[in-house]
């Protein structure tokens, strides 16, 4: 029974990282139509820089907000210049443009830090807490995760559902003609949504780093469980993509808690393949009208 | 009907023959290192063209394609180590073995579209080495599986270049791939193929089974990944590793197929050839260069990036697609000073312009 409430805190805790990562790509989709393969290296990148500030001025919060703000910057430039030239192009040559950049930060990352991992600082005690006599496999650390990845979920939610600039971000992802026609500055909002697509993954990468360590290749496995679990929740969906990715963090815990790691990957293909099959665009796409 | 099919077939034969000369040509003139270099160009060739057919033709995307060529590895290197089969029909084996794999993956996921149908295919290219770590004793777990080099049979003469005899070998194999796939593509099986790609719906009430269709489709590329897996697990590196076939490399080959140029055979040959020089060229540029290590290690990794990247910007079609953007472009401009002198009528180079846009 302790173990199965380990595995459920640590998959908890897991999982809101993937639904942070998943968060990210899912408003990129939404905006672009695009699978940004690059997600995992731009938040490699602005945990990077995270690092850095954090050693030079020893303050984890200038970190985190440095960090921050790196995403914004970063997501911006991106779109700008890499994504807007292949947005009329074959859909492919998006992605393989995402491919080529996620290559050259890797290397870029490599040149400057180096390819050995490092550690990186944790906000709070990684220590678990104490219940009964035995330490639970959640720390602190963990509930600081959870905390800002429900956090920024809601506060997304309340800017797209509240806000005008959420209504026009929505308008110009969904019908870019006809928001355009109403005065939306389309390009302006596409670019804001890669801009808040980084944010959230710098923010996953600060919150997994302590965990995972801090190197160009770390945070790959992270980006492809969250597109997995962006994919499992369904890609226009944000609330989708906190459920697919706390389903999936939960999923991944229990198999290799109790089956051994390595099976880990084989399940989340069961469970994809499952899911997909019942509902061949995720748990909650709306359901489209064809046309002929 | 009959006239057109047997014409293609006619075509296909005289493009394999012609390609099999060029390549015995440059094997024979080339040194040992260009020759593996040849035969490492022939078996991406083999997974790209598979998988052009798929991407291009049949509008299917796969993340997945580095797993099939695993399969196809592993059962070559099984059945040559361990059965002590001959290479040919262990080739041939690795193939259908991946044939087999690819049949209930293609089943699964054709209702899938898209990113969709991207992350079903990415799981699977994750998932299926976990089961190679499961069965670590038949698969050999971290160290793979090696087998001996091909020997080159007796009457080649007794110092015929060992890499010349994998080249032609896995020559040999892009080869039929390459006959197998023309004359798919140019049948009713490439036109249903692209009449579901291009209007699934349309495609579907004039009475094609498109689920059948991307089905067939992705077996068929399984097989060449397949093929080609064999090619390079027991012919050039007589060895399989589970690194060899990560996550990387399906994205690679990925790349490969787009910027050589999405849907058409020839794109497949570009696409290749890119797999095979960038990180060669990369690396001698890096190389050249007195630079610190981590500079330098990670020097051919941001230069191929940014070929991706920049290929991508400049020719949005590939490499295939730019060269006859080119090659129009050169055409019309010689057609024009022609017309401005004889006043030909314009229709020649518009029409022109039609039939050649259509890929392979």
């Amino acid at each position: 029974m302790t173990k199965f409430i380990d595995l459920t805190l640590s998959g908890v805790s897991i999982g809101a990282v993937y639904a942070a990562v998943a968060l990210a790509l899912v408003l990129i989709w939404r905006a672009t139509r695009i699978v940004n393969f690059a997600q995992g290296a731009m938040l490699m990148v602005t945990t990077f820089i995270a690092s850095a500030v954090i050693t030079s001025t020893g303050s984890y919060v200038a970190g985190f907000a440095v960090a921050v703000v790196a995403g914004l910057v970063f997501g911006a430039v991106v779109e700008r210049v890499l994504i807007r030239p292949v947005e009329s192009a074959p859909p492919l040559n998006a992605v393989i443009v995402t491919l080529g950049l996620y290559t050259v930060l890797i290397a870029v990352a490599g040149m400057i830090w180096g390819d050995t991992p490092r550690s990186f600082p944790a906000a709070f005690s990684l220590r678990g807490y104490r219940v009964g006599g035995t330490d639970l496999l959640f720390a602190p650390n963990d509930t600081f995760t959870v905390l800002v990845v429900v956090g920024m979920a809601v506060a997304l939610a309340l800017l797209f559902k509240g806000t005008s600039v959420g209504l026009q971000m929505r308008a110009s992802a969904f019908a870019p003609e006809m928001a355009r026609m109403l005065g939306v500055k389309v390009g302006r909002f596409l670019t804001l949504g890669w801009a808040l697509a980084a944010v959230a993954g710098a923010v996953a990468g600060v919150l997994v780093a302590p965990s995972t360590f801090l190197g160009p290749n770390s945070f790959d496995p992270i980006l492809i469980s969250g597109f997995v679990a962006a994919v499992l929740g369904g890609l226009d969906s944000p609330p989708g993509a906190v459920i697919g990715g706390l389903l999936l963090g939960l999923a991944l815990s229990y198999v290799s808690g109790y089956e051994g790691s390595a099976l880990a990957p084989l399940a989340a293909l069961v469970i994809l393949l499952l899911v997909l099959l019942l509902r061949p665009s995720g748990l909650f796409s709306a359901t489209k009208e064809r046309r002929v | 009907m009959r006239a057109a099919a047997r014409f293609t077939l006619l075509r296909s034969l005289g493009l394999i023959v012609f390609t099999g000369l060029i390549l015995f040509l440059v094997t024979e003139t080339v040194s040992d290192y260009r020759n593996s270099q040849v035969a490492t160009g022939a078996y991406f060739f083999a997974v790209l063209a598979g998988l052009t057919m798929l991407a291009g033709v049949g509008g299917r995307i796969s993340l997945g394609h580095g797993a099939f060529m695993a399969v196809g590895a592993y059962t070559a290197l099984l059945l040559i180590g361990k059965e002590n089969w001959a290479l040919a029909p262990a080739v041939a084996a690795a193939a259908a073995a991946a044939a087999v794999v690819g049949l209930p993956v293609g089943l699964a996921t054709t209702r899938l579209q898209g990113p969709y149908l991207a992350g079903a295919t990415l799981a699977f290219a994750i998932g299926l080495p976990a089961l190679g770590d499961k069965f670590s004793g038949l698969f050999g777990g971290e160290n793979g599986l090696a087998v001996n080099p091909p020997t080159p049979p007796s009457w080649l003469g007794s110092n015929f270049s060992l890499f010349r005899w994998e080249a032609w070998i896995a020559c040999l194999g892009a080869l039929i791939v390459l006959f197998v796939l023309y004359n798919l593509v140019h049948s009713w099986l490439g036109r249903s193929l692209r009449a579901a790609r291009d209007d699934a719906i349309a495609a579907s009430l004039c009475g094609l089974g498109v689920g059948r269709l991307q089905t067939t489709a992705f077996v068929v590329s399984a097989a060449c990944a397949g093929l080609g897996g064999a090619l390079l697990g027991a012919v050039v590196q007589q060895l399989a590793t589970p690194s060899a076939f990560g996550i990387t490399l399906s994205l690679y080959l990925l790349a490969g197929v787009v910027v050589g140029g999405l849907g058409s055979l020839g794109g497949a040959i570009w696409g290749a050839a890119l797999l095979v020089l960038l990180p060669n060229w990369s690396n001698d540029l890096a190389n050249s260069f007195s630079l610190s290590t981590n500079v330098r290690n990670n020097l051919p990794l941001a230069i191929y990036g940014a070929a991706l990247i920049g290929l991508m910007l400049v020719w949005p079609g590939g490499i295939q697609g730019g060269l006859g953007a080119l090659r129009r472009a050169i055409f019309a401009r010689l057609r024009g000073r022609r017309r401005a002198s004889a006043a030909l009528p314009a229709t020649e180079a518009a029409s022109d312009q039609i039939a050649t846009d259509r890929p392979v």
